[in-house]
């Protein structure tokens, strides 16, 4: 099971080493990562998403290390979740409508067209961007990129499971 | 007005801010600033003959003394290998600062003379570490390093410092406060948790109180008999809390684990309760979890949140410091007390009596010999003053030292448990002798840990540092002749060494140290005697033993806790 965790950091040279060194030292499994600037320009935000049963080890030895300021883990339902992605589809002229109207469904906006392909960007839940690629497939992904997830708790009163600081 | 200051003055007067009275090191190019300034100032410099040894020796510092060891070594190679030292305190939640000088900050990153990545290799076997390039950094960043090494789960932290940044001149306003935002370890334990560890406690009619080296760690001893004590609590003491509570203590077990003893390891197999106080449920103590302690109930009690449920999920979990939640347990325990009475555990402790009196921890001397180490430590016990520290090395000396050795003091047993660093004694040793010049510190070390580092003789009997060295020479890496002779059909690969070479005494004498040697049973309490009579410069006592000797009782690497080998017979 996939758990999305934002972790937030004192914005400093070296803290993304530390949390890939110390998931590599604890054999713990990134499956995606987004490292980014918060509305404080002293923190960063990581979100991971991490694969694995070890969720209370992982939250308990991110905040030993001393740059951690806070993590919390998100509930499903109860973040917004995000990622972005391209994909180059093959796309000859007698598909060519039918790929642009199956994008035109996901919102998908085609940002580059060449001869035989058409590249899509797609933004939205992961989910989403899941089931575009499955359609898609159908017609031949040449190229796929994806940005790792970014997430924030929904605005509600208890928004996701906090785990109190403790080291 | 502010005057002007070279980054490696404010480097050493950082140090002597804390309270630093000698680092142990080795000067190199990169480090040279720092080093110009520590000749001129208070700070005694112990010149170790490599890196390891100064970084075990500043362990050894913090394990003897309880306050934080210093190591210096210049970039690249100085640094690389401080770190097995660094991985060792890291394992074994020791505080040292590490002060590291990395190439200036322009060649970083051009494979510059001496230059190594010390920031990011030292990464994993630190608390915290940190790469400074500002001259204006170095006096918040070296009172930060001392604060995290010993706060909280004590631990190494190095700071890498470049060659311009000790070299350039700032205006020089004072030290600065430290900001760490993100780091706030907890004391105190959850009173609600404390106050159920309590009731669970008075429920429990087989409990064992497991005290591990976080009790030596936070200076818990007095806490932990008189919690013992109150409650009437079987205590087994883990390799790092040997002397926790004294060994003649009649609540005390030993310890339990792999070379544990019986009772020790039995105890905890049979408990309904285990209250586990700054340990970490090692591999070593449990075997393979799934069959450990089966019936117990778990109180875990540590300062590190992420030990608690790392290998078995707590009953009841209490994060916090191991003095201020076994102040707590007492106070419950009191209050808890005066309206309820202790339940009755006397058939428990017949049972842990029965256990003790039908499995001692015993060997055999044949008086024409081999020499047995267990002998040699029992003599050597004999003979030394009380609160004498040992300090070990790692293998088959090591486990005997701590099944034979009575501690009645926590800090008089120092050695390398969790990274199972060999050749650590003679360093640390040095360290904690210099850290305790007025207590006896006497090394028992094996001929392979002592082939190691033994170098490290020269820096004590040139510094003056009079330790006094046992080595058990049984000509092999006894512990690897164990396994093989157990579990690799007697194939002895690679664990031969000699028996005669290096000679041991003129080794020792060739280092300005005194030599002896016993080579027969009745050789051992003269050459003890003569020993611990020297006292103005290192000694090195070699006893020549039984190579074949094994260490029992042993349950095997991975092995349950419940099949215990008790010696040859039951192979």
């Amino acid at each position: 099971m996939q758990h999305v965790i934002s972790v937030t950091v004192e914005n400093k040279p070296g803290v993304l080493a530390r949390i890939a060194s110390m998931f590599a030292r604890r054999d713990f499994n990134i499956h995606s990562l987004a490292v980014g600037p918060t509305e404080d320009p002293t923190r960063s935000r990581i979100t991971m998403v991490v694969d694995g049963p070890e969720m209370e080890q992982i939250v308990k030895q991110l905040y030993k290390l001393v740059h951690t300021i806070k993590v919390v883990e998100h509930t499903p339902g109860e973040a917004i979740e995000r990622e972005i992605m391209l994909v180059r589809v093959n796309a000859d002229t007698l598909r060519r409508g039918e790929i642009l109207e199956a994008a035109n469904i996901f919102e998908a906006k085609a940002v580059d067209v060449g001869a035989s392909t058409i590249t899509f960007e797609v933004v939205g839940e992961p989910a989403r961007l899941a089931d575009f690629l499955e359609i898609m497939r159908t017609y031949g992904i040449v190229a796929q990129v994806k940005s790792g997830r970014i997430a924030l708790a929904k605005d509600i009163k208890s928004p996701a499971r906090k785990q109190k600081k403790t080291a | 007005m502010s005057q002007t200051i070279t980054g490696a003055d404010i480097l050493i007067q950082a140090l002597e801010r804390e309270g630093v009275e000698v680092v142990f090191g080795v000067p190199g190019g990169a480090i040279l600033k720092a080093y110009d300034s520590i000749f001129d100032s208070g700070i005694r410099h112990v010149l170790a003959r490599h890196e390891q040894g100064a970084g075990h020796m500043a362990s050894g510092y913090a394990h003897a003394t309880g306050t934080t060891g210093v190591a210096f070594a210049t970039s690249g190679p100085g640094a690389t290998n401080l770190i097995t030292p660094l991985a060792d305190a890291y394992m074994d939640s020791i505080p040292v600062v590490a002060i590291t000088a990395q190439v200036a900050s322009a060649s970083i990153g051009l494979d510059a003379f001496q230059e190594a990545h010390t920031w990011g290799i030292s990464m994993p076997v630190t608390k915290h570490n940190y790469l400074v390039t500002d001259t204006s950094e170095i006096s918040s960043t070296v009172h930060e390093a001392f604060h995290i090494a010993a706060t909280g789960r004590p631990g190494p932290v190095l700071v890498d410092i470049t060659k311009d940044a000790l070299a350039g001149s700032i205006a020089w306003s004072g030290p600065s406060e430290i900001h760490l935002p993100g780091y706030k370890p907890s004391v105190k334990g959850h009173p609600k948790q404390v106050n159920a560890a309590i009731d669970m406690i008075l429920a429990s009619e087989r409990p064992v109180l497991y005290a591990g080296g976080g009790i030596i760690r936070s200076e818990a001893s007095e806490e932990l008999r008189t919690f013992a004590e109150q409650q009437h609590l079987p205590v087994v003491t883990t390799l790092m809390a040997r002397g926790a509570i004294p060994d003649s203590h009649e609540l005390t077990l030993g310890m339990p684990g792999m070379h544990g003893s019986y009772t020790a390891s039995t105890s905890m197999q049979k408990a309904d309760l285990l209250i586990a106080v700054g340990a970490r449920f090692d591999d070593r103590v449990t075997g393979d979890p799934q069959f450990f302690a089966p019936d117990a109930r778990i109180i875990h009690v540590d300062v590190d949140p992420a030990e608690i449920g790392k290998i078995r999920t707590p009953d009841i979990p209490i994060v916090g410091d191991a003095k201020s939640v076994l102040t707590q347990l007492i106070d419950s325990g009191a209050t808890a007390l005066a309206h309820r009475p202790l339940p009755d555990r006397t058939p428990w402790f017949d049972q842990l009596a029965a256990w003790q009196r039908d499995y001692p921890l015993t060997y055999d001397q044949d008086p024409d010999g081999p020499i047995q180490q267990q002998y040699v430590i029992d003599e050597l016990a004999k003979h030394s003053p009380p609160g004498t520290i040992v300090v070990a090395g790692v293998g088959q000396h090591q486990m005997w030292a701590s099944q034979f050795w009575g501690f009645e003091e926590p800090k008089t047993w120092i050695n390398s448990g969790g990274l199972g660093t060999m050749g650590y004694a003679v360093p640390a040793a040095i360290g904690a002798q210099q850290g305790r010049p007025d207590t006896m510190v006497l090394a028992i070390d094996g001929d392979g840990c002592f082939q190691m580092t033994f170098q490290e003789l020269i820096t004590a009997a040139v510094e003056g540092i009079p330790v006094k060295i046992a080595v058990m020479n049984n000509a092999n890496l006894g512990m690897v002749r164990q396994w093989q002779r157990l579990f690799y059909n007697e194939r002895y690969a690679g664990s031969e060494l000699s028996a005669t070479n290096p000679d041991v005494v003129m080794l020792a004498e060739a280092m300005g140290c005194a030599g002896f040697r016993a080579e027969h049973p009745d050789d051992v309490v003269p050459t003890i005697e003569k020993g611990l009579a020297v006292d103005d410069r290192p000694v090195v006592m070699e006893f020549v033993c039984d190579p074949d000797a094994m260490v029992f009782p042993m349950i095997k690497a991975g092995g349950s806790n419940d099949v215990i080998i008790m010696g040859p017979e039951d192979l």
